[in-house]
């Protein structure tokens, strides 16, 4: 079931000439991890803003083609009605956090309010994300004394309580430890499972590569390629884009070992591990 | 160049932060790594005088951190923030970075010259009259750098200087690092980025619960994985893919697994 569906998508911020996003066309289904990847300015968090409807109805500029999200198309609808069907974790969770909230626990509790719903519903919401990102030892505390890596949870935290039906994430993981952004990752994971449609724009290509369906690989605004993320790492052009394939990918390509397709490398470790031992310790 | 002895930190009366720490800093390139709230913000604020230990002290250079104003450290030791949100405040470039090296004494001559080359050196030389706020995030970042790099202090800290960049903008940060080394300054590190930490520091600290737990060379301190899973430090990916590999040895480089694996292979590669 197509969740997402993005046709002809341009867009140019007010005041500038070139257009952030140029001529851009996708589908995502329902479920699907989508990984996006690009240099910085190659439209990764315009594209975000966009199936959100920040992009136009908050930035206003030129704009283009559609953006249609579980059948509501972005540029005839609301943010207060996308708010229902899709949320955003924002890059910088300071610039996310409402400043009205005295505690972690009423800062999560916000977006649930202006849904509207009971009490014991949100109660019940809140317990539940504290609990997977693993904040519920800080819910007391204000949101403003919280370390990058605790605001970045709750951030996320907040979003999820909502249970869209779809999560936009631009750099969720940017300011946790590595166990930390492997525990979000694998929760987002799950949520995807589930049936939530997952978007993330991500430098940690690692991870991208593990957990993503599909990788959208941006630059200058266009789509370059749209697909697997062994597709896309075992692109030879991939440098030419700013973008560099995992460390596994790149250990294979040296050593000339494709996987079993004999057409991709291996773009993860367990796919890099099963390619390559057997081959070493003579 | 920096000595901390049995120094501890609470910011509420019986709940220590950092827990009697001793260490010393020569000029390789140290990593302090460590999961989320393991003290790490917290001890290099102690470094640059911004806390003051509750007990023991820190001697940077000849001067005492117990005895001697932020405002005089400043002179020695550069950190640049986590977030840069909470280091901007100039409405131009050109301005954020000139207030650090006026700041410390600087004439305005020198200032303006080291000025435009840390800009230079981070690739914000064209941007001079912009305001930092509309810098994305991690131009944000690399003006923070800048500004820090411009006051020519012998010892930097840079926590968290990868946050937001992509491929091109660590390639910067690394050459950056390169250059503060050739001129021996003392180049620190918060970072939760172990790929980093293994392709560019010489020495890495772990920190669990405010205790250093584990220092030596970058090499030394990824071998002890059983430590490192404890304190939930997650080896650099290159050094896991040579763990499951079956390799005992520890690798911190593509280029160093490449080879291995040529010399070791019993095909063709």
């Amino acid at each position: 079931m197509k969740k997402i569906v993005v046709e002809n998508l341009k867009y140019r911020y007010p005041s500038t000439e070139k257009l952030a996003l140029d001529d851009i066309s996708f589908t995502i289904n329902q479920g699907e991890f989508i990984g996006i990847i690009g240099q910085n300015s190659a439209g990764k968090s315009t594209l975000c803003q966009a199936l959100v409807g920040l992009v136009p109805h908050f930035y206003q500029g030129a704009y283009g083609g559609k953006v249609i999200v579980d059948g509501i198309e972005v540029k005839q609808s609301s943010i207060s009605e996308l708010s229902l069907k899709v949320g955003i974790v924002f890059q910088n969770p300071f610039t996310q956090v409402t400043g009205s909230k005295l505690t972690v626990y009423e800062e999560i509790a916000f977006g649930l309010e202006n849904m509207g719903l009971t009490r014991i519903e949100m109660l019940e919401r809140i317990d539940s994300v504290l609990d997977l990102f693993d904040i519920t030892a800080v819910k007391n505390r204000n949101p403003f004394d919280l370390s990058g890596g605790q605001m970045q949870r709750m951030a996320i935290a907040s979003i999820v309580a909502m249970k869209p039906d779809v999560i936009v994430l631009d750099e969720p993981t940017s300011q946790l430890d590595p166990q930390g952004s492997e525990e979000v990752f694998r929760a987002i994971g799950e949520l995807s499972n589930q049936g939530m449609t997952v978007v993330m724009v991500e430098h940690k290509i690692e991870k991208i590569a593990e957990y993503s369906d599909r990788v959208l690989l941006l630059h200058e605004g266009k789509c370059v390629d749209f697909a697997s993320p062994a597709d896309i790492f075992s692109r030879d052009d991939l440098h030419e884009y700013g973008v560099v394939a995992p460390v596994y990918t790149r250990v294979c390509q040296a050593l000339k070992q494709k996987n079993i397709d004999k057409k991709t490398y291996p773009a993860t470790l367990s796919e890099a591990v099963e390619v390559l031992r057997g081959k070493i310790h003579d | 160049m920096i000595k901390v002895k049995d120094v501890s930190f609470s910011y509420q009366a019986g709940t220590e932060i950092i827990k009697d720490i001793t260490l010393h800093f020569d000029q390789r390139s140290t990593a302090i790594i460590g999961q989320n709230g393991a003290g790490k913000t917290t001890f290099v604020k102690l470094l640059k005088g911004l806390l003051k230990p509750s007990s023991g002290d820190i001697i940077i250079g000849d001067s005492s951190v117990n005895e001697t104003t932020p405002a005089t450290l400043a002179k020695q030791i550069g950190l640049v923030f986590q977030n840069p949100n909470d280091q901007i405040f100039k409405r131009s470039v050109l301005e954020e970075v000139l207030f650090g090296p006026l700041n410390i004494g600087q004439n305005p001559e020198l200032a303006k010259e080291n000025a435009l080359n840390a800009l230079k050196m981070v690739g914000l030389e064209n941007r001079l009259e912009v305001n930092p706020q509309d810098l994305s995030l991690s131009d944000k970042k690399l003006l923070c750098i800048a500004s820090i790099i411009a006051m020519d202090t012998n010892i930097i800290i840079l926590d968290e200087p990868t946050i937001a960049q992509d491929h091109l903008g660590k390639q910067k940060i690394k050459e950056i690092i390169q250059s503060l080394k050739e001129k021996q300054k003392l180049v620190m590190t918060i970072i939760h980025d172990m790929d980093f930490v293994a392709e560019n520091f010489e020495r890495t600290i772990v920190f669990q619960q405010g205790k250093a737990i584990l220092d030596g060379s970058t090499r030394e301190v990824f071998a002890e994985s059983d430590i490192l899973a404890a304190a939930r430090v997650e080896p650099p990916s290159i050094t896991q893919l040579g763990y499951w590999l079956g390799y005992k040895q520890v690798f911190l480089t593509e280029k160093e697994l490449i080879e291995t694996i040529k010399t070791d292979s019993k095909i063709a590669l």
